[in-house]
């Protein structure tokens, strides 16, 4: 089911926490909600499944408007971060509450407690109390009572981070699949931009409460609108180098660097030119020069930085067993075709 | 066995200082059944004839039966009412955003140190006027009210160790407010209402300085005061042997409810149940 959100405001004692954000998730869509700490996106998020009133807007379900409904007429399921199993219940029970509370009969209730439990696949947990399950377990139970119900939308506020990295990539792709197998709406909340792209459709990366970009993983990590949207994504980070567009080539401390095609007729003067490690490295020819100043062991790869002669540094990754030294100069290219370029403020050209 | 030899000064010192009490209780016991002659530690006869109270009216204060059923009433109706005060109350503090909350808070923290025996004459006015002086309910309330800040603050604590989100779960899955504090946050505070109605009981039944000031006449006598009025009553011989029964009878629930209970007992200074 659709889900908009328009113009909506939220304040706390008077600071204006979330400032006219519009948001609309298409119906059977998973939509991330990413930014740094403290941007609004647990606000939002609370709003949308009735905790936090709305100071302004409206937020529809379909047709429906929901704006000023409470929580228990909205038909929104939510895993909290922490799971929030009811500790005195055992598993069965746990996930039968939401059941229990619409007055079903016993049957059509553990009927659908089954099915629900075999698609998250803890058939075997049912009997347990939730002190007993490992996290990734208790996160199945939290999703399973979520869905049971058949929300129109599910809402998850950083599922993910209280499990280990390896548990992390097991439910990263587990909610997933289990999203896509019901079809159903769901918005994520996460700070981590890894997570956000692997199970997203589309990403909203919000920024003191506001929409900064909404789009495609791919789109948004190769067409950022600025700086900010571009230092976000991405691990190791894009770097960025001031820069002056002169003789056809922006001018850097290393040397020069080729304009693209594209961007000639829109640069012109002191520009920030953004780098992504993977478009900096000898398989790109040569014309930036510089020293390794940190070598970083990843396995598969190898992360160098690079300082260039005015102090500025370039991160490159490269396929690991080059064995450069720390202080080692080189002369490396950048892919002229995958430089991103901002104005000084920050925004992209 | 190496364990218990290195708990042995533990154990030593205990003993030590535990025996005046032991050898106390022991005697109370002892002297309660027995006859003893004067200057002699030897009791010398056996004899029911200290245990009389409980069938003949040996004060004229009228039957031990009745101060029991009062100290029951007493103490009964006490814990009832802080345990149900208490469990709405501190749910309102912990849970609710509602004006002068912290006005309400701090007030719960001063009055539960305050000194009761300040309040005695105002009290006792105060009940005079509404005309429940000399009376079980009037004490009832006035002890229950005494209670409450205790009660207030320990119930409060359970609370505040149910974590939010499961409230917020509650009613996300569509349950009401009152079917979520009753289903999902009524049984993770259970241990400690528990605990808590036990220890406003044993209170009430230990109470004694209210009945005295406030109900002193016999209608309206609890277990304590009447014990009192053996050694107060100059009419009266002392007879320390009736005392001590009348002493032990009254100690003999105290003493059954802790044994019974003292695993709930101790959850009251532990919080609350953690998943
Ligand atoms: N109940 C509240 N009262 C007052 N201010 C609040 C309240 N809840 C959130 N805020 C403020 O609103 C802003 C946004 O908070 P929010 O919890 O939405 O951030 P977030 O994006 O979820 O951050 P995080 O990633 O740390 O969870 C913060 O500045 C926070 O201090
Ligand atoms: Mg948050």
């Amino acid at each position: 089911m659709q889900l908009r959100l328009k113009n909506f405001t939220k304040t706390f004692d008077g600071l204006t926490v979330i400032d006219n954000l519009d948001l609309t998730v298409e119906s059977g869509e998973m939509m991330a909600l990413l930014g740094p700490s403290g941007c609004g996106k647990s606000t939002t998020l609370f709003t949308i499944c009735g905790i936090h009133r709305m100071n302004g807007g409206t937020l529809h379900f379909g047709e429906r408007d929901v704006s000023d409904l409470p929580s228990q007429k909205r038909n929104v399921g939510v895993v909290f971060q922490n799971y929030a199993l009811y500790p005195h219940m055992n598993i069965r029970e746990n996930i039968a509450f939401p059941l229990r509370v619409q007055k079903l009969d016993t049957a059509t209730i553990n009927r659908k407690v089954g099915e629900i439990a075999e698609l998250v696949h803890i058939p075997e947990l049912l009997g347990r109390r939730p002190a007993q399950l490992s996290g990734g377990q208790q996160q199945r139970v939290a999703l399973a009572r979520a869905l049971v119900r058949q929300p129109d939308v599910l809402l998850l506020d950083e599922p993910l981070a209280n499990l280990d990295a390896k548990l992390r990539l097991e439910m990263r792709s587990e909610i997933r699949r289990i999203q896509l197998e019901t079809g159903i709406t769901a918005i994520l909340v996460t700070h981590d931009q890894v997570e956000a792209m692997s199970m997203c459709d589309r990403i909203a990366l919000m920024k003191d409460g506001k929409i900064v970009q909404l789009s495609a993983p791919d789109q948004m990590y190769n067409d950022p609108v600025d700086t900010f949207v571009a230092g976000f994504l991405g691990n190791p980070p894009i770097s960025y180098l001031d820069a002056n567009v002169a003789d056809g080539q922006f001018q850097t401390g290393g040397g020069g660097i080729a304009i693209s095609d594209a961007l000639k007729p829109k640069v012109s003067g002191q520009i920030q030119l953004g780098i992504r490690p993977e478009y900096f490295g000898p398989q790109f020819g040569s014309g930036l020069q510089g020293k390794i100043s940190f070598v970083e062991t990843q396995g598969r790869e190898d992360l160098y930085n690079v300082t260039l002669s005015n102090g500025a540094v370039l991160r490159s990754i490269q396929p690991s067993g080059r064995r450069l030294k720390l202080g080692e100069t080189v002369d490396w290219g950048v892919d002229a075709d995958h430089a991103l370029a901002f104005t000084t403020d920050g925004a992209r050209i | 066995m190496t364990s218990n030899f290195r708990a042995f000064p533990i154990v030593a010192l205990l003993t030590i200082l535990s025996l005046p009490l032991v050898v106390m209780y022991g005697f109370t016991i002892l002297d309660s059944v027995t006859d003893t002659e004067p200057g002699s530690l030897v009791p010398t006869e056996f004899t029911v004839h200290h245990w009389r109270f409980l069938w003949d009216d040996t004060t004229g204060r009228g039957s031990v039966w009745t101060a029991t059923l009062n100290t029951f009433i007493f103490a009964g109706s006490t814990a009832a009412i802080v345990c149900a005060t208490s469990l709405t109350s501190a749910y309102a503090l912990s849970r609710l955003n509602f004006p002068a909350r912290r006005f309400f808070l701090a007030g719960v923290i001063i009055l539960h140190a305050f000194p009761t025996i300040t309040l005695i004459i105002a009290i006792f006015l105060i009940l005079q006027f509404l005309g429940l002086f000399d009376t079980l309910i009037g004490v009832i309330m006035v002890k229950a009210a005494l209670e409450l800040p205790f009660g207030i603050w320990v119930m409060k604590g359970f609370y505040d160790t149910v974590p939010w989100e499961i409230e917020m779960a509650g009613v996300q899955d569509g349950a009401s407010r009152f079917i979520v504090w009753h289903k999902l946050v009524l049984p993770q505070v259970q241990p400690g209402l528990s605990a808590l109605l036990i220890f406003s009981f044993l209170s009430g039944w230990s109470e004694f300085i209210l009945p005295l000031v406030l109900a002193p006449g016999s209608d309206a006598q609890v277990l304590s005061t009447y014990l009192a009025y053996f050694l107060l009553d100059d009419s009266l011989e002392v007879d320390f042997n009736l005392f001590k029964s009348v002493g032990l009878f009254y100690a003999l629930p105290v003493i059954l409810i802790y044994l019974i209970f003292q695993k709930k007992l101790m959850n009251i200074y532990g919080g609350g149940s953690k998943g």
